[in-house]
């Protein structure tokens, strides 16, 4: 199966830092166009074009910019939100090391639209190494004038600032975003208010992933008819798929909303390696659902990964074949959630830990059909009464292995055959 | 207005309300923990959630403000699984000493845990947070293992009183309240003002215990001498379960005496005295071209801040000691000698609504006598306490009256326990000392109140005196700022650390700032039904002036009523 570039089109073509080399394939031409538009005419293109965010959640992108854009305020401010925390998942890093311009393009024009002259990039602390480059590359996009002041002699100013995570998972959250950009602990605020009232340091702002904004500037060139041609009704655009863990051929992919992940796995990363066997889906990152063999043959698209109960998410697709062990796999995910919540409320903070005592235990050959009880009806608070969602979604991955692995969870409790535990010397109780 | 219903009741709030505002007005009850009314919304217990229909999940009803049509349910079997299932997770982290806790009976943890009927055995290992116990501080004791992070400490100690001694450490499961960088609280820019503790919904900060230490002065056989501040009189009751601003100056005589006290004295006399020393040195300041402006030095948090945060301003400090501390000297000097005991045989208890004065006491400065001048202060908690545990139904109890020599206070010491009252009763004096008139009127208005700043000006025969009343050290640290920078100019200035002055002390019963409004009306109330309303009309200090003290500012005074302060710049770290 064929990749369809529209996000990776320059990645590996042009000198990332180059302003130059972007402008030069096309680069920049998107944001000229929105100069020229309203904020109305910005939005309602955004709006026909169907985009919706890339990083999670899939709100429609163009009612974040309506927020803003509604609210009265001299200073408004533009967010991309680089901190890519999700174990595994590198589109981000793909796209910021590969393309940068693609997506300062983006940020400037959601800027012009809502009237915002500033736009932060908060980035991954681990992906450091990137900053010089990237700061090249906004000197340079300063130089070519499609950045800073008075931008293609529109008298539109609009800079960037860079400011640098240091590691906290939460951070991706928006809201926990801003306190960390604001020089404050990463922790989330409540909603309402709403960041497209009070965000970043108390003003209006849209916050959008970076593969978000990198959408952005293919709509402008090409037009919303033509993106719409892309993926599905509800789901325009391509998505990138970061596909990890035990498959052939692992790596970031572009392919139309709406591909088959059966295909995506087999046709296009080439099936599981060693004559091993597939077990196991997570898709959505770290909260998305463990889905079994049965239940791959799905499209990849963000209505459709809801309805079933899980989410695309990011678009990272974890794929475990049958020489590990389910009950294993939650364990290491509670882990991460237990290392990563941040402690602001009761719910996550306490329950990400029993969580992983609960599941260590079964793990441990120790547990009992009560601790699966117990789970699940922790599970089902944290996922109703968390503070963000952080706590609500980190349930998913161990209710959906409870409920689509069932057996071998009774089997890590009846203290029966496991060939991972057993090779590891656990169960032994 | 916004129209809902809550648990099948109709309700209307104004715009901005939340569902837990609702609640209360529609009187159902919703469990809380980080909520308090003095503060901004934290929804991070996460105990109040409520099902709103047509929201996914739960709703934290603190943060969730009332929008038109909505129906809420408080109490469903959803919710209650949710609030225990939290509640269970904060027991599973919580030491289970209730009985052995100080706030044993009045913890907002364990009522909502009684509340919310926890009777099932935990599905968890109790896994107490290691944290050892931090009674390094004279007034306060830190516990972080009853700790359950609402957060409500942070805000007073960094947003109000703008000290900033504790936040948030680590992360997640290991997140712990603390000082910076390990430090113990006696280490850090602490004032000791106690308003952590009046907010702590647990154990987790309280007061420093100190009634084993009168119990053993009792024991030693000493002459039990009280003495009770202004405030305490409309703090006590309520500290013993009876309504906020109940006044019940009789009654706490007689429960001291039946403690075991030998004299009850009151502090209002010795804040008569300081309106004579402190009027006495404005006047000085301002006649002889002294360091203006003059700040007040009643309040011991104050003092400590002002050294640590504001050493440059030192002089601008009255050397006036706190009525507190001006009584000290006095029982163990003059009382002693008139009733002819060794003041070695003397233990000098101060009742007061404030945990600095614990600070205070121990001050190498604060032993004129010759020995400690008070050897232990008890807050108004301590006291309650005590008289709980002495079986004395206080409710009941006939009403006493003050011991001489020292027999009344005026009502201008009396309002020292409200913030603007040391400013109102100094200009009392000293409007008649100037003018020889009467101030008219006697209430002073302009410095009453909680506004956060308040200024007004006295015209003294021509000299126009500008003064201005702070209460909470985040004003404190404005009007400095606007002191410092020449922005404002004033002759007189009073500071109080705590918010709404001694009657919102950190050693009262937990404070919101509708008690301390009640506080305030019984304590502006009282001072109206006192004969004597102005320090200088006091018979009593007239008498030890002329027996004992000479004149105001004179050789003894110095000796016993005066001090000097110390440069804390250090505790700042460099």
């Amino acid at each position: 199966m064929e990749q369809m570039k529209v996000l990776l089109k320059n990645v590996g073509k042009i000198r990332p830092e180059s302003a130059k080399d972007y402008i030069n394939a096309g680069g920049f031409e998107a944001l000229r166009k929105a100069l020229s538009m309203s904020s109305d005419e910005i939005i309602q293109t955004l709006k026909d074009s169907g985009l919706r965010g890339r990083g999670g959640a899939g709100f429609p992108t163009y009612r974040k910019l309506q927020f803003a854009c509604s609210t009265e305020n001299d200073t408004k401010y533009v967010v991309c939100n680089a901190d890519e925390g999700e174990p595994g998942t590198n589109k981000d890093r793909i796209l910021l090391s590969g393309d940068p311009c693609a997506i300062f393009e983006g940020m400037a024009i959601v800027g012009k639209a809502i009237g915002a002259h500033m736009g932060y990039i908060y980035m991954r602390g681990e992906y450091v190494y990137l900053r010089e480059m990237l700061y090249k590359a906004l000197e340079n996009c300063e130089k070519e004038g499609c950045l800073g002041k008075n931008i293609m002699g529109s008298g539109f100013d609009f800079v960037i600032k860079l400011r640098m995570g240091a590691g906290a998972y939460v951070c991706g959250e928006e809201t926990a975003m801003f306190e960390s950009i604001e020089g404050k602990r990463g922790e989330p605020r409540y909603r309402p208010p709403y960041p497209g009232v009070h965000g970043l340091f108390g003003k209006p702002t849209v916050l959008n992933n970076v593969e978000t904004l990198a959408n952005i500037a293919p709509i402008f060139r090409n037009g919303t008819e033509w993106y719409r041609t892309i993926g599905t009704e509800g789901s325009p655009g391509t998505k990138l798929f970061t596909v990890i863990g035990n498959v052939e051929k692992r790596g970031v992919y572009e392919f139309p909303m709406g591909i088959n992940l059966k295909e995506l796995i087999y046709d296009v990363c080439g099936g599981i390696p060693d004559g091993k066997h597939l077990m196991a889906v997570q898709a959505g990152g770290a909260s998305g659902p463990f889905i079994n063999k049965d239940q791959i043959d799905i499209p990849l698209e963000i209505d459709y990964v809801a309805a079933s109960g899980g989410r695309l998410g990011c678009g990272t697709i974890l794929v475990i074949d049958d020489s590990n062990c389910i009950v294993d796999m939650v364990c290491n995910n509670l882990y991460f959630f237990k290392e990563e919540s941040c402690g602001k409320c009761t719910p996550c903070r306490e329950g990400t830990t029993r969580l992983y005592q609960l599941a260590r235990k079964i793990s441990d050959g120790k547990g009992t059909m009560k601790d699966i009880d117990a789970i699940k009806s922790l599970g089902e608070t944290m996922n109703n009464a968390s503070f963000c969602g952080l706590g609500r979604s980190a349930t998913v991955p161990v209710e959906s292995a409870i409920r689509n692995f069932y057996p071998d969870f009774e089997r890590h409790i009846d203290k029966d055959f496991c060939p991972v535990c057993d090779r590891e010397g656990r169960m032994q109780g | 207005m916004i129209n809902l219903t809550i648990d099948g009741t109709e309700v209307s709030v104004e715009e901005g309300a939340s569902i837990l505002d609702a609640a209360r007005k529609a009187n159902v009850k919703i469990p809380t923990l980080c909520y308090h009314p003095d503060q901004t919304v934290k929804a991070v217990c996460r105990i109040c959630v409520v099902e709103v229909e047509g929201m996914p999940g739960l709703q934290a009803s603190c943060s969730t403000p009332a929008s038109e049509g909505m129906v809420v349910k408080t109490a469903s079997p959803k919710v209650i699984r949710a609030r225990k299932d939290i509640m269970e997770l904060i027991m599973a982290r919580h030491p289970m000493e209730c009985l052995g806790c100080q706030q044993n009976g009045r913890c907002e943890l364990q009522n909502v845990a009684a509340s919310l009927n926890m009777s099932k055995p935990s599905r968890y290992p109790l896994d107490i947070r290691k944290a050892t116990i931090d009674n390094t501080s004279p007034s306060i004791v830190r516990d972080m293992q009853k700790c359950i992070l609402c957060g409500r400490c942070e805000e007073t100690c960094s947003d109000v009183q703008e000290i900033m001694v504790m936040a948030k450490e680590n992360r997640g499961y290991y997140s712990m309240m603390v000082p910076p960088y390990g430090k113990k609280l006696v280490d850090t820019p602490c004032v000791n003002c106690g308003q952590c503790v009046q907010v702590c919904p647990t154990g987790a900060i309280t007061v420093k215990d100190d009634t084993e230490k009168v119990y053993s002065f009792m024991d030693q056989d000493k002459v039990m001498v009280a003495s009770i501040a202004p405030s305490v009189r409309v703090n006590l009751a309520e500290a013993l379960g009876e309504e906020p601003g109940t006044v019940s100056t009789g009654r706490m005589i007689t429960a001291l005496r039946k403690i075991g006290f030998d004299r009850v004295f009151d502090t209002d006399f010795a804040a008569d005295l300081t309106i004579m020393e402190e009027g006495s040195e404005l006047l000085d300041r301002i006649q002889n071209g002294g360091t203006l402006p003059m700040f007040t030095s009643c309040c011991p948090a104050w003092i400590k801040y002002a050294e640590t945060f504001y050493p440059e301003h030192l002089d601008n400090l009255s050397s006036c000691k706190s009525p507190m501390e001006m009584f000290g000297p006095l029982i163990k000097t003059y009382f002693a000698e008139k009733v002819k005991i060794e003041p070695s045989k003397i233990c000098s208890v101060a009742i007061m609504p404030c945990t600095a004065k614990k600070f205070e006491c121990q001050r190498d400065e604060m032993n004129a006598s010759g020995y400690q001048d008070i050897d232990v202060v008890l807050t108004v908690q301590e006291l309650a306490r005590m008289i709980q545990t002495a079986g004395i139904d206080f409710k009941n109890l006939e009403e006493g009256e003050f011991d001489n020599p020292f027999g009344l206070g005026s009502g201008a010491g009396l309002i020292f326990g409200a913030t603007g009252g040391v400013m109102e009763a100094a200009l009392r004096t000293v409007y008649e000392k100037v003018t020889g008139k009467e101030m008219d009127p006697l209430d002073f208005t302009p410095v009453r109140g909680f506004e956060g700043i308040k200024e007004a000006s006295v015209d003294l025969d021509g000299t126009v005196v500008k003064v201005a009343v702070a209460h909470g050290l985040g004003n404190a640290r404005k009007i400095l700022q606007e002191i410092g920078s020449g922005r404002a100019q004033y002759h007189f200035v009073e500071i109080m650390a705590c918010p709404g002055g001694c009657i919102g002390g950190g050693g009262n019963a937990p404070r919101t700032w509708a008690k301390v409004e009640e506080r305030k009306r019984a304590i502006y109330e009282e001072e109206k039904r006192l004969p004597v309303r102005k320090s200088h009309e006091n018979p009593w200090i007239q008498q030890i002036y002329k027996e004992y003290l000479g004149a105001p500012l004179g050789e003894k005074s110095h000796q016993l009523l005066h001090t000097h302060y110390v440069n804390r710049h250090d505790l700042l770290g460099s």
